[in-house]
């Protein structure tokens, strides 16, 4: 909400100039036939995705150099509103002088990207970001037919929404490449949803296998689990060179054991007294309190509270981190 | 040139309604309700708007036509104050209306079903209309009100009204209808048919924009919303809109002079318009053209997505309408058009030219020619329609 959400019914002011100049004279319109492919000594691939029943449906044509899986010319159709017009002109652009492998990566975004007037201003408004998604989905399946690959056959491939047909993999993928929040965002971005609604949450208009409010969930917590992974990995790597204080509770309470059983323990015993790791909690004010129950010998004695107490202290503090406080129970 | 075909989104003023109101802004703008001349001189033009609208569509005296400020406004009004009169206080408990009325009905039902009322949406037929059966099977003890509109903003098809009236009168149902597409298009005559409650907008029938009105029946008096002073006898406080209902009364008055020219030169216009197009390949139009109003056609052109055609269109100056889901800010289809479900491309193909009285032929024959070229450039994009190459004998 706010100011600018107020008055609608502007989202062909949100185009910018290239996409509406496409929109307008599109430069990669057309097909490609068999007569021109063999004059190039190209392979022709034809491929198709959406349908007319969905809103959008695009077709691509490659004509592809079979010895150095070259893309030598790119060309398309297109039903589909003016910004999916653009969209699929602005991806069999970007197609042309690639490999197919190299093509397959060519994003959404790297579409919309590429529309745009300015870096810093998008190309369509929001809810336009499906027409480049869908440029992206029919590059792959154009490189699946090139490869003779059967594209069902992957994971990827099970469709989630059947209106827009939309497939699982396509909204995991743009999921973690625009880090999207909501089941909303997922709509804007795919189409998925937007139609029958059935496939965003159980209790809609037919029964389904997957939901996005699930894919949601599940995804993100894939997302946040590699982050920890990536940061565990990153922390064994270059370990010691990390501040204590950046690490998390249960990496702290290892190098404090760690510390205890190499360095304190073993002085204990030999006194006859033992100390366990009750607690460890970090404070508003930036210390970590590691809390200690003496044991034996050591419950109890005066210097538990005084003189080896502060030895425990000061060698957690030279070993760990100045900011560590032991404070037995 | 410059061709404005979206009048059920909203229309031109006419000048005649501009000249009545324009004394209203700079010279005769006190406050009716107050006592000295400056609010005193505004009486007479109120007065007469007022017996513009009474006549406009046939109120008795006793009943109540209670100026708002917009159909919205109306609409919100009955919906809401049937529920709090009828519903709150437990007696019932169930509202009936169709799937393909405008937002202001659907979305103030949604609103009263997170509230716990139960409310029918009764199908539509792929003509746009609904069976008067299951809206008979569907009344029931419970059931507060009926509320169906008159004519369908989408395509322009006329409800029956008379006979849902007589339902609603034989199971005494309050009705409700949303005339907004109907007045200045065909008779409206709440003498003639049994109607409660009817709600309706200037600026669709060549009035200003920011005014409507709700017809209350004798009787049947409802809760008011906008609680304050005591204008509109206390019904809907907030200080009178002097300008507006002054306009609104003269743009009545001329719709319904005008009711004849818009059954004989529009309609004739339209049709025109509509075989014209009708002669495209692969199109088809909701519903016949006696079941709807004679201004607005909805038609499919297969391949064509609607955004796109609205932009070739614009580009060439010319106004229209789709109900394709890519160029709602939202991005969802139109109900109206999953509703019909004639054919599932009509949710991304539909088209909604809507004329008015001030269309002319000349625009016809422009807006005919460009329609054709903007067909020819689209097709020849679409990856789902192709044109038959020229030595195919066969023409498929």
């Amino acid at each position: 909400m706010g100011k600018n959400n107020l008055i609608g019914g502007s989202i062909w002011e949100e185009y910018s100039q290239k996409v509406q100049d496409l929109m307008n004279n599109p430069q990669n319109m057309g097909e490609i036939t068999e007569e021109q492919a063999k004059e190039m000594g190209a392979k022709l691939i034809v491929a198709d995705f959406g349908a007319e029943s969905c809103g959008d449906a695009v077709r691509l044509y490659w004509a592809v150099d079979e010895k150095t899986d070259k893309i030598l010319d790119a060309k398309f159709k297109s039903f589909g509103c003016g910004t999916a017009i653009a969209s699929s002109d602005t991806m069999a652009e970007l197609c042309k002088g690639k490999t197919v492998d190299e093509a397959v990566k060519i994003t959404n975004i790297d579409v919309e990207k590429a529309m745009r007037d300015n870096p810093d201003t998008p190309a369509v408004p929001p809810q336009k970001m499906h027409c480049s998604v869908m440029a992206y989905d029919v590059i792959k399946e154009a490189a699946a037919s090139y490869k003779g690959v059967d594209s069902s056959s992957f994971e990827d491939q099970i469709i989630v929404c059947e209106c827009a047909r939309v497939s699982l993999g396509t909204i995991k993928e743009v999921i973690k490449l625009n880090d999207l929040k909501t089941v909303e965002q997922i709509t804007d971005f795919t189409k998925a949803g937007a139609f029958c609604k059935s496939c965003i949450k159980p209790g809609g208009h037919e029964e389904r296998e997957y939901y996005l409010v699930d894919i949601l969930k599940e995804t993100r917590e894939e997302m946040e689990q590699n982050k920890l992974t990536a940061l565990a990995d990153a922390k064994t790597a270059e370990s010691g060179e990390f501040g204590f204080e950046d690490l998390t509770m249960v990496q702290k309470l290892k190098k404090v054991e760690k510390i205890i059983d190499d360095n304190i323990r073993e002085m204990l015993i030999m006194d006859g007294g033992n100390l366990e790791i009750v607690d460890i909690r970090d404070t508003d004010d930036g210390y970590t309190d590691i809390y200690i129950r003496y044991l034996g010998a050591c419950s109890g004695c005066a210097s538990s509270s005084t003189g080896t107490l502060y030895a425990i202290e000061a060698i957690l503090r030279e070993k760990l981190s100045q900011n560590i406080r032991v404070l037995p129970i | 040139m410059r061709v404005y075909l979206d009048n059920n989104a909203t229309t031109i003023v006419d000048p005649y309604v501009f000249e009545t109101m324009a004394p209203y802004f700079c010279e005769m703008y006190g406050n009716p309700n107050s006592l000295h001349e400056f609010g005193s001189e505004t009486h007479p033009a109120l007065r007469c708007a007022m017996d513009q609208l009474y006549t406009g569509i046939n109120a008795n005296d006793n009943d109540d036509i209670v100026v708002t400020s917009c159909a919205t406004e109306s609409i919100n009004w009955v919906i809401k104050g049937i529920y709090f009169d009828h519903i709150f206080n437990g007696d019932k408990n169930h509202i009936i209306t169709t799937e393909v009325e405008h937002p202001a009905v659907i979305q103030a039902c949604r609103f009263l079903e997170t509230l716990g009322v139960k409310v029918t949406y009764l199908p539509v037929n792929s003509d746009g209309i609904i069976e008067l059966d299951t809206l008979r099977e569907s009344i029931t003890q419970e059931t507060a009100l009926v509320s169906i509109m008159w004519a369908n903003n989408e395509t322009g098809m006329i409800f029956p009204i008379e006979e849902i009236g007589k339902i609603c009168k034989e199971k005494d149902v309050l009705f409700h209808t949303d005339a907004t597409q109907a007045i200045g298009k065909v008779p409206v005559d709440v003498q003639k048919t049994n109607i409660d409650y009817l709600s309706f907008s200037a600026h669709k029938f060549h009035g200003p924009k920011g005014v409507g009105a709700l017809y209350i029946k004798e009787d049947k008096i409802i809760t008011s919303l906008l609680s304050g002073g005591e204008q509109m006898s206390g019904l809907r406080s907030g200080t009178l809109n002097v300008p507006g209902i002054v306009g609104m009364g003269k743009a009545m008055e001329l719709a319904v002079e005008n009711l004849d020219f818009e059954k004989s030169n529009v309609m004739k216009l339209r049709d025109r318009l509509e075989d014209e197009l009708l002669k495209i390949p692969d199109t088809f139009v909701v519903g016949t053209k006696k079941q709807r109003t004679p201004n607005t056609i909805l038609i499919s052109i297969k391949g064509i997505e609607g955004e796109a055609m609205l932009w070739d269109l614009n580009k060439a100056g010319i106004a229209a309408s789709t109900g394709s889901a890519c160029a709602s800010e939202a991005l969802e289809s139109n109900p109206v058009m999953e509703a019909i479900g004639a054919e599932a491309d009509l949710a991304h193909t539909a088209l909604r030219l809507s004329l008015s009285r001030f269309t002319t032929n000349e625009e016809i024959d422009y807006t005919i020619d460009i329609i054709n070229k903007a067909v020819k450039r689209l097709r020849a994009i679409s990856s789902t329609y192709s044109y038959a190459p020229d030595w195919h004998n066969s023409k498929l």
